[in-house]
């Protein structure tokens, strides 16, 4: 049997297909490292990670390993778990500009009327190039979903694992998104008069079509199509969170008050350049944000607010940030995270906006986001502090497996920088 | 002097590359500009901000040519540096910053920004950038585009830029003039024209061009891109003929007629004289090789590839042919001509011995430069390219004075240079660090620690939030 399964191995990696890594997996023993838990233990300045089966067996304190764990020496750097694209479009978008279909962005179709029905988990690449690109910079799980519609809702995203192979969902319709900012505003019949009426009334359909029979036989006249009310009961009743995109203050009130029309939704303010103005009535609805603090500039006259201490300010009103807004770049998170540090965010509230706050804000927070006994060993040793723009992710597991520490990227720079002038340049191969 | 002689002995000049600035306060060049039209129709009227003079002391100073001073000190006075090592003699009356556990710099200057011609808020009544009508416009400069009161200036400040170039955008063939400026904007653009800064032109290779005009009458390929270019130098050529006979006809003391002068072309005659500097939007390697054939072609000098995002391929062959390339750190994907970007492009660059800079093209990327050096740096560093921060900083501040001919006057720490000048928090090879002051021609124009000082613009006076930490 055993020899059936190293067959099995062999033949999948000669083959190149993507094999369920976590039944192969051997146990795993990162030793040594300063470790940022993201759970209640908080840091622990010498400890060992170890790995079993895939997941996180134990955190200890101190570099004693008991038998049969492969090591890996990391005295001197700083262990995290995984990071977390908050906000992304990673499997969805190869290259953004006149290059074929970018699945993160839609037409109309007759199937939906204000794009809730949407849905992403069909349209996943497995093979992008940014996957490991991203990969490589310390990035383990993501939100990706679609950034562009034709309609008012931008659709179901879903959480993905960044791990190689073709079942990266971890969970699908994972969240719905929408815009209430000036371009949704302008999109939407021209006026946040319109869009909110739009809005609300979609959500009411929502509520009115609970217990209604939604087959194709019986009579549906809402402004919602019945595909588009299906996925938006999932949203009135909280089981799936709605991300909305918002900036101006007065727009981010209107979204609190969302919360009065519709008892069981689940917020999430996206973007939020005057959230620091009512971070108090964010906290105390207790809607967490997703941002990018590096935007400081009024782009329109719905961002005039817009600091670099945005994040701080949101902590320390007691709202939950998470941070990382990009595809191709999403790995600049860090970068982010640390300007926000830079300006005010407490270090620790900078790696929770990169973990454990998206891992919350999606309900996969049980299995991903923290450093803990029983979840994914999504595990990354880093050469220093993962906010210095001048440290890097050394080596990443996902799912208690070393990844190749390599991508397409890697492979140019080591094709030109080793490049035999005697042939051209594509008989080298990296 | 004729118009011709002196068109010659610029260009001499410029190959000696110690520039000539086009406009000139001597009054017999003045005079002897007549012949011609005037090259300086919008001079500048910046003025630098008085000061008493400023040491800072006990400081970690990269004075941007490659050196690093540890524990040293560095005198602004006059609005220039007058003395800089490991002591200078202050002035009884000189400010004294004590700069124990910082860093000085010098300015950075980025050559690539849209602030002003893309301005925030980016209303569509702000979009002055690109003049996308025909895809050769080399007749509009970015300077009448500009409007002083984008507040991407003043972020920019708090980031360490004291200079920067602004171009218009990357549509056209030939996008019109670009304008070097001081960072500190006040009533008008001529208020920010850095003194005797030569003219770039904006040129572009690519996507962009064959996309805005492919079904707006071509070019719509890379080869019609190619033709255009080619075809703009042929009637320059002819323009430039048509003032030399004019010139030689008045200094044989015959009384031709001028001729008519053309907008479009007076710019390109001027590339083809060595007075207004190349800026080319360039992604692909064997783009840029293809337009350093056509510079052969013409006998014009690239100044600069911007963005060159594989330049790393042909390291080489920039270095060869003396042309700098403009580089983000880590930006690839967003379309096909940028996606084999890489994040060791600007090392690898240096250490084939061509010039590197890092540029930002973003409102805010611009604002943390010297990030964005950090990175290229620590990634060359990890595969193997070791250059040490001093040099690397030439990115910032040095390579980029070069590509915009104001070196002699900026962009080093060198006596006798403009006092732009940056003092950091900290090592700005780290994302903590940041610009706590920023000096622009020796006068402290951005205090981090003194918030009732910093700079709003009028756009921001009155709104939410006016004055905040932004």
């Amino acid at each position: 049997m055993i020899r059936l399964t190293k067959l099995a191995l062999n033949t999948a990696v000669c083959l190149g297909l993507a094999i369920s890594s976590s039944v192969f997996a051997e146990n795993i023993a990162i030793v040594g490292a300063k470790i940022h838990t993201m759970s209640t233990v908080g840091t622990i300045d010498e400890g060992t990670v170890l790995i079993r089966d895939g997941r996180i067996q134990q955190i200890i304190e101190g570099t004693s390993v008991p038998s049969g764990y492969r090591q890996y020496d990391a005295k001197g750097k700083v262990v995290t778990p995984g990071l977390f694209g908050a906000l992304t479009s990673l499997g969805l978008e190869e290259v953004s500009l006149s290059a074929g279909v970018v699945d993160a962005r839609t037409h109309a179709h007759a199937v939906s009327s204000v794009g809730a029905a949407f849905d992403v988990q069909f349209a996943l690449n497995a093979d992008s190039s940014v996957i490991p690109i991203t990969r490589v910079e310390g990035f383990t799980s993501a939100a990706t979903t679609i950034t562009r519609s034709e309609n008012l809702f931008q659709g179901q995203g879903a959480i993905i694992s960044l791990a190689e192979g073709f079942d990266a969902v971890i969970k699908p319709n994972a969240f719905m998104s929408v815009s209430v900012n000036d371009g949704a505003a302008e999109d939407n019949g021209g006026s946040r008069a319109a869009m909110w009426v739009a809005l609300n009334a979609s959500l009411d359909e929502a509520t009115f079509a609970r217990g209604y029979d939604l087959s194709p036989s019986e009579a549906w006249d809402g402004l919602t199509t019945r595909e588009d009310v299906k996925a938006l009961m999932k949203v009135v009743n909280g089981d799936m969170p709605l991300l909305v995109r918002a900036d101006r203050a007065s727009d981010i009130l209107q979204v609190i008050k969302l919360k009065q029309r519709f008892s069981d939704i689940n917020l999430v303010l996206v973007n939020g350049s005057d959230a620091w103005r009512v971070a108090q009535q964010l906290a105390d609805a207790k809607v967490p944000v997703i941002l990018n603090p590096e935007n400081n500039l009024p782009g329109g006259f719905d961002q005039l607010g817009a600091t670099l201490e945005n994040a701080s300010r949101l902590f320390k009103a007691g709202v939950m940030v998470a941070i990382g807004i990009d595809t191709h770049n999403i790995r600049l998170a860090t970068q982010h995270a640390g300007n926000a540090v830079a300006n005010g965010l407490p270090h620790a509230a900078g790696l929770a906006a990169l973990t454990a706050n998206p891992a919350k804000i999606f309900g996969v927070y049980n299995e991903v986001g923290s450093l803990e006994s029983g979840k994914k060993a999504d595990v990354v040793i880093w050469s220093g502090d993962p906010l210095e723009v001048t440290q890097v992710a050394e080596q990443v597991f996902i799912n208690g497996e070393a990844v190749e520490m390599t991508s397409r990227q890697i492979k140019l720079r080591n094709r030109y920088m080793n490049r035999n002038s005697s042939k051209p340049v594509a008989y080298t191969r990296p | 002097m004729s118009n011709l002689k002196q068109q010659k002995l610029a260009l001499a000049v410029v190959v000696a590359s110690v520039f000539l600035g086009a406009c000139s306060d001597n009054k017999e060049d003045a005079k002897a500009q007549t012949n011609g039209p005037n090259k300086d129709p919008f001079p500048s009227t910046y003025q630098a901000v008085k000061s008493k003079p400023v040491v800072i002391t006990n400081v970690t100073i990269l004075d941007g040519i490659g050196n690093k001073i540890e524990e040293g000190d560095i005198l602004l006075e006059n609005g220039i540096i007058t003395e800089l090592g490991n002591s200078v003699s202050a002035p009884r009356d000189a400010i004294k910053i004590d700069g124990t556990g910082k860093w000085v710099t010098p300015g950075i200057i980025d050559n690539h920004s849209h602030l002003g011609v893309y301005p925030s808020p980016s209303t569509r009544s702000h979009s002055d950038g690109n003049e996308m009508t025909a895809p050769v416009t080399a007749e509009v400069w970015a300077e009448h585009s500009i409007w002083p009161q984008d507040p991407g200036f003043q972020r920019a400040l708090a980031g360490g830029v004291t200079s920067l170039q602004i171009l218009p955008g990357s549509a056209n063939l030939f996008g019109g003039r670009s304008v070097v400026v001081k960072n500190l904007p006040n009533r008008t653009i001529q208020d920010m024209k850095f003194p005797e800064a030569p003219y770039g032109i904006k040129m572009a290779c690519g996507e962009n061009p064959k996309r805005v005009y492919g079904s707006k009458g071509g070019p719509m390929t890379r080869m019609a891109n190619v033709a255009g270019y080619r075809a703009a130098w042929i009637d320059a050529q002819e323009y430039q003929q048509k003032w030399a006979t004019y010139n030689s006809e008045l200094d044989a003391g015959g009384s031709p007629k001028a001729p008519k002068r053309d907008l479009n072309l007076e710019t390109l005659a001027g590339v083809l004289d060595g007075e207004i500097l190349v800026h080319m939007h360039c992604y692909r390697a064997d783009e840029m090789v293809v337009m350093m054939d056509v510079m052969k072609e013409f006998n014009y000098q690239i100044g600069t590839f911007h963005h060159a995002v594989e330049a790393y391929k042909i390291a080489d062959k920039l270095a060869e042919n003396n042309v700098c390339s403009a580089m983000w750190a880590d930006w690839y994907g967003f379309k096909m001509e940028a996606y084999d970007g890489i994040r060791e492009n600007a090392p690898m660059v240096h250490a084939a011995n061509a010039c590197a800079i890092i540029h930002s093209d973003s409102d805010i990327g611009i604002q943390r430069l010297n990030q964005e050096a950090a990175k290229a740096w620590s990634d060359g560093q990890r595969a193997g390219i070791d250059i040490s921060q001093a040099d690397a900083w030439q990115w910032l501040s040095a390579n980029p004075a070069k590509s915009l001919g104001i070196f002699d006057q900026t962009g080093s720490l060198e006596e006798g240079k403009n006092a732009d000048v940056v003092l950091w928090s900290a090592d700005p090879f780290s994302t903590y660090s940041q610009a706590e002051k920023v000096f622009i021609d020796g006068a402290l124009v951005y205090d981090r620690t003194d918030p009732e000082s910093w700079p709003v613009s009028d756009f921001e006076l009155g709104q939410i939030a006016a004055g905040d930490a932004k």
